[in-house]
């Protein structure tokens, strides 16, 4: 089995590790760089638990072998915040509520957050149609939802 | 099972150019081409059988993730083509609305960012959503070797379930959609039990108008055969026919009694044959209402 030098920019940062060819970058984040933000859900990218952003637009890093995510920009949940302050979207799930046990809640921030960078004006039904693969068990989703719409505004505020 | 970690074993190849990739496929023996990784990875790590003991990752080769004009209006869409670059391609919209449709209707939008078009068809689901617009629109998929091309018709492509007539030092290198005639309207129906399932059955028709008549039609269906399956002669009956509401109905009931569903974990076949005179009804109707025709 072949070992991979890569390079990926994790949060503006680039990091450089030796990684095998089986390696997953959503292990290869949370064992290796300690980013726990990505969370281990399903594994097989029908929950969100694990979403991350590429360039901006969100992908699912648990079934991306790290070895093909060399030269990648990527941004983790711990990435959103801007050294204390918290990002829009960050800030309004916190004011709407819209977290309860919180293992969905990093997937669902980062998946929200290009949800905004896609369409900075987004209906309801656009943002329950863009949020279906991230699963929450616990909120029932409406406070997610209220909470995007909200950040769209704060966004355009700003 | 256990998805956390992938258990197999392979060495990773990442070739910079189309002509390294096909020599890859050339030499070495069970390479499997990575691509989106949405359908593969999860093979992989829900212990399905796959042969891979190289992995080639094209996306490297930037030319095969392009849309394309290609000569007499025809689309190419080369094979490393995201999903969600497809469904939001103005040229998709307009001339291949049924595709754009059905791409929608897939998985979530992290998915169809990773996923690829090519992808879609070399998983060969019975299931698999792309494929019966690709087939209605008359698409020809360009398969390459190092021993030359070849094109395939999209209904010739399959062969069972996971098995297509793809050779194993082939790349499926594009589709080619014609410029759809004048007058050509579609539709693309697929029932599941919430939005980003995957099917239980789906149906695309597309349907050229002459005047208040039928020149041509085309019916698609996904999750009712081993393959997903172009019901040709039914389609072809319909050529030269004024389009009526019994005409319609008489149709659907023809679909409902040809196609031969199974059950599984989706849903029973039973529902399956009832349900697919249903959404043939409406996608034929929505179809020749798209072409302008009236009913």
């Amino acid at each position: 089995m072949s070992m991979h030098e890569i390079t990926i920019k994790v949060n503006g940062k680039p990091r450089r590790l030796a990684v095998k060819s089986n390696e997953l970058l959503l292990n290869v984040l949370r064992d290796k760089l300690f980013m726990t933000g990505a969370k281990y859900g399903c594994g097989i990218a029908e929950c969100g638990a694990c979403t991350i952003l590429k360039d901006g637009k969100s992908v699912m890093s648990c079934l991306v072998p790290a070895v093909a995510a060399d030269g990648w920009d990527i941004t983790t949940p711990e990435g959103l915040a801007d050294g204390g302050t918290l990002s829009h979207v960050q800030q309004a799930f916190i004011d709407h509520a819209a977290i309860q046990c919180g293992f969905c809640t990093p997937g669902m921030v980062v998946a929200s957050t290009a949800l905004l960078n896609e369409n900075p004006d987004p209906d309801e039904e656009y943002v329950r149609d863009y949020l279906r693969g991230n699963y929450c068990r616990c909120t029932g989703y409406v406070a997610m939802v209220s909470a995007v719409l909200d950040a769209a505004q704060r966004m355009k505020a700003e | 099972m256990n998805t956390k970690f992938l258990e197999k074993e392979f060495d990773y190849l990442k070739p910079a150019t189309l002509n390294g990739a096909l020599e890859i496929l050339a030499e070495k023996p069970n390479v499997k081409v990575f691509a989106g990784g949405t359908d593969l990875i999860v093979k992989c790590k829900t212990g399905a059988p796959v042969d891979m003991d190289y992995m080639l990752d094209i996306n490297a080769i930037d030319e095969l993730k392009a849309i394309a004009s290609g000569d007499d209006g025809r689309l190419e869409l080369f094979t490393n083509a995201k999903l969600s670059t497809i469904e939001k391609d103005e040229r998709v919209i307009k001339d291949y609305p049924a595709l754009a449709a059905a791409i929608r209707a897939m998985a979530s939008v992290s998915v169809r960012n990773m996923a690829s078009i090519g992808g879609n068809f070399c998983n060969a689901s019975p299931v698999a959503d792309a494929v019966g617009p690709v087939m209605c629109y008359k698409g020809v998929l360009r398969l390459l070797s190092k021993r030359g091309e070849r094109e395939v018709a999209a209904e010739d492509f399959f062969l069972a379930p996971g098995v297509s007539v793809l050779e194993k030092d082939e790349l499926f290198h594009a589709i080619s959609l014609p410029a759809p005639a004048a007058n050509t309207g579609s539709a693309f129906i697929k029932l599941g039990r919430v939005k980003s399932d995957i099917a239980k059955i789906s149906i695309t028709v597309v349907i050229e108008r002459d005047d208040e008549r039928i020149a041509d039609c085309r019916i698609a269906m996904g999750s009712i055969a081993a393959k997903p399956l172009l019901v040709a002669d039914i389609g072809q009956s319909l050529a030269g026919k004024a389009v009526t509401q019994k005409l319609i109905d008489a149709t659907a009931s023809e679909i409902s009694a040809f196609i031969k569903p199974i059950d599984d974990n989706r849903t029973t076949a039973e529902y399956r044959t009832d349900v697919a005179k249903v959404i043939a009804q409406d996608a034929i109707a929505a179809a020749w209402k798209a072409s302008g025709g009236k009913l």
